[in-house]
């Protein structure tokens, strides 16, 4: 069986090696010319794939946790929602978690992954204390903060190395809910407004309807929230729905977007309103459908995620919104987002500013469209995010990422471009 | 809080079932050969769980150290799983009579062995339950694979057997049948995606019958409908399949 990415584009043959101790993947190291590590296939392109595969998830003991400082031990292999399982019983959360805890700790590294708090926390790299990682030539480094290695690797794509075991420090909850406020807003610049006003609280999310035109371009509901602290800690992840095919590739056309997106409209109450929500419901809403991604048809999806500098943010998203509506190739997902300050990581995606992510079927005209935005994000000094991407040309990757030469450099001197490389490194030569 | 009692802790399944257990609360027996090798798994259970887990050494073909190691258990457990199982390609299990006898040893002789024991204990105590992995492959000989899939029927057909009788003292005996699961044993097959099962799923189907306290249960379902099809192919033609 062949292993494919979220978006289930491209689909190519590999093999797998699957990680189960640090011996027999040295050994495989050893006489492998070329490969990529492998998570849970959670980034929706090409990131994870080539023709040999290591195959991480496998690899998933839990080492240690210290009660006192709250760092947990494990193997790179270990889903976030392993994670919870055992910790948020015990009054312990992620610091930083992506939109879904199907990933492993090892792809949150290497995507340096962001989550509704990155104005307040950062990327995940903040959390990792350290970890250790399998080099080209099989030898194993232990990696602290703030190591060249470490600012290669967080972010890196599994261009460094295989990520074997991490320190991440969780944090302490006394809830199990969120108090969840949504604002409703009609525009860009009401959407702007109310993330500045909300920004004291640390987790904040908008979706914005990117069918709506002209005046009500930019229209979103914005969540934003903190836990709750009433001691309930009885969590336990909900059975999942699945979807057990693919969907006929009619059933996502303009029409059903526009009802979705009006549905979802439809049910929040103008203005403010205030829920108490689930971890699940707030952080994870789309991991209650298991394989959703086959809603969009077996030719498969991809996502679209910039982020702009602040001060070009407005100008920029009004811009690009509006050739999104032109187009009429809506997306369930438009999900906005502000972040704080960017790290010191060579390829982390994150400056401080606004990003967008959106969902698109792949299908004729896609890539034309998704070029046209491209020279947007690039006139407004943006970069895109890699962990969703199958297609940037290596001219508008470079463009967003000053720091690339120095990944390039690093990995040269370090002989580990002729080890591991993906499609996506090699379409945009890192 | 009880024990379960894993025999063949050392497989894939095995591993995603004590997790599994240990996740509900249970504290573990994980008994295998070379246990000194379970201590990742161990160590893991105790980290994510917080129960108690201790290692047996045990070896399911020296049927003589069974009893003993059954009486040597400190605290009897509320339930035993037999998961161990041996597969070795047909071929070689024609050919090599030694290799035929440890199927029939590890999947059929050993796990009656140990079975009895425990069965004895749970229906004089009128408590406990028991899961044994056999696999669909009991379910039909087949030229590919019916020394491996003899000794599973054979198995199979002991464990009904067993579940009618300890069903007065309140004890059940759940059968599995799992298909096909992505596991170190089939890591170089090419298996059909949407017959394979990941060992996490089956063994969460497994908890959930075993809680349930059903009786047989195929992981992934839609093996029983694929079964049912392949079970009722007259033998004329089926001889002649290659399946
Ligand atoms: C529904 C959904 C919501 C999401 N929301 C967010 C979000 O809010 N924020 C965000 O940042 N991302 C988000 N993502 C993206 C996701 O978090 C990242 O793509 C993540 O890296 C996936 O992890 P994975 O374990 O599945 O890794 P994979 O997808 O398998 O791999 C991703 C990258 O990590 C590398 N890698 C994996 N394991 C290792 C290892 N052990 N050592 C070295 N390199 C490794 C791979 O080579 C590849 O480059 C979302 C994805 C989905 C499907």
């Amino acid at each position: 069986m062949s292993l494919i990415s979220w978006g289930m584009y491209p689909k190519i043959k590999n093999q797998k090696f699957s990680l189960r101790d640090r011996a027999s993947l040295s050994e495989y190291m050893s006489n492998t010319n070329e490969c990529i590590p492998f998570g849970n296939g959670r980034s929706y392109g090409d990131s994870a794939i080539n023709e040999h595969i290591v195959y991480v998830k496998p690899y998933n003991n839990f080492l240690n946790f210290d009660e006192n400082t709250g760092i947990l031990t494990c193997q790179a292999g270990v889903l976030l929602s392993e994670i919870l399982d055992s910790f948020v019983p015990r009054g312990w959360f992620l610091k930083v978690t992506p939109g879904t805890k199907l990933i492993t700790v090892g792809g949150a590294i290497a995507s340096d992954v962001h989550g509704k708090n990155h104005h307040i926390e950062g990327c995940f790299s903040e959390c990792v204390e350290e970890f250790s990682i399998m080099l080209e030539d099989g030898t194993i480094k232990a990696v602290k903060k703030g190591d060249g290695l470490f600012l290669a690797t967080c972010g890196g794509m599994g261009l460094t190395g295989v990520i074997l075991e991490a320190k991440v420090s969780l944090k302490k909850i006394n809830s199990k809910f969120i108090n969840q406020t949504t604002i409703k807003t009609k525009n860009l610049k009401e959407t702007f407004e109310a993330f500045e006003n909300n920004k004291q609280l640390p987790y904040s999310v908008a979706w914005i309807d990117c069918l709506a035109k002209d005046e009500n371009i930019g229209k979103c509901l914005l969540m934003v929230g903190d836990f709750a602290d009433d001691g309930n800690l009885e969590y336990k992840s909900k059975k999942k729905l699945s979807i057990p095919f693919n969907f006929p590739s009619f059933a996502l056309n303009t029409l059903s977007v526009k009802a979705f997106n009006w549905l979802y409209y439809a049910k929040a109450p103008d203005g403010i309103s205030k829920q108490k929500v689930d971890i699940d419901t707030f952080f994870y809403p789309l991991d209650a459908i298991g394989n959703w991604n086959r809603i969009y048809g077996k030719n498969g999806f991809t996502q679209y995620q910039f982020i702009l500098p602040k001060e070009n943010s407005f100008e920029g998203l009004q811009e690009i919104l509006g050739e999104i509506s032109a187009s009429g190739k809506g997306s369930f997902l438009a999900v906005l987002k502000l972040y704080g300050k960017e790290n010191k990581n060579y390829l982390s995606f994150p400056i401080e500013g606004y990003s967008l992510a959106l969902d698109f079927k792949i299908e004729d005209g896609l890539f034309e469209l998704l070029d046209k935005l491209d020279e947007i994000v690039v006139k407004y000094s943006g970069r895109i995010y890699l962990t969703k991407d199958v297609r940037v040309s290596k001219e508008t990757f470079e463009q967003g990422y000053p720091q690339i030469d120095k990944f390039r450099e690093f990995r040269k001197e370090n002989n580990m471009d002729s080890k591991f490389n993906s499609l996506q490194s090699k379409r945009v030569e890192i | 809080m009880s024990y379960v009692l894993i025999i063949g802790a050392k497989s894939d399944i095995a591993k995603e079932v004590a997790r599994t257990y240990a996740k509900n609360g249970y504290n573990l027996y994980l008994a295998a050969r070379e246990s000194s090798s379970l201590e990742d798994l161990k160590q893991d259970i105790e980290v994510r769980s917080g129960v108690h887990v201790e290692l047996k050494e045990f070896d399911i073909t020296a049927y003589e150290t069974h009893e003993n190691f059954y009486s040597e258990l400190g605290e009897k457990p509320l339930g035993a799983i037999v998961v161990s199982g041996y597969m070795v390609e047909q071929k070689l299990a024609q050919k090599d009579w030694n290799e035929s006898l440890q199927t029939i040893n590890v999947n059929y002789t050993g796990a009656v062995s140990i079975l009895n024991i425990i069965a004895n204990d749970f229906e004089r105590e009128r408590r406990g339950f028991i899961v044994g992995v056999s696999s669909v492959a009991g379910d039909r000989g087949r030229k590919a694979n019916y020394i491996y899939g003899s000794s599973k029927a054979a198995f199979t057909t002991y464990l009904g057997g067993l579940r009618n009788r300890l069903y007065e003292s309140g004890v059940n005996v759940l059968t599995v049948k799992p298909g096909f699961v992505n596991t170190k044993m089939t890591e170089n097959l090419d298996l059909p995606e949407k017959l394979t099962a990941e060992p996490q799923d089956v063994a969460n189907d497994i908890y959930n019958a075993q809680q349930k306290g059903r009786n047989v249960l195929y992981t992934k379902s839609i093996w029983v409908l694929v079964m049912l099809i392949i079970k009722h192919i007259p033998e004329f033609m089926f001889k002649k399949m290659s399946i």
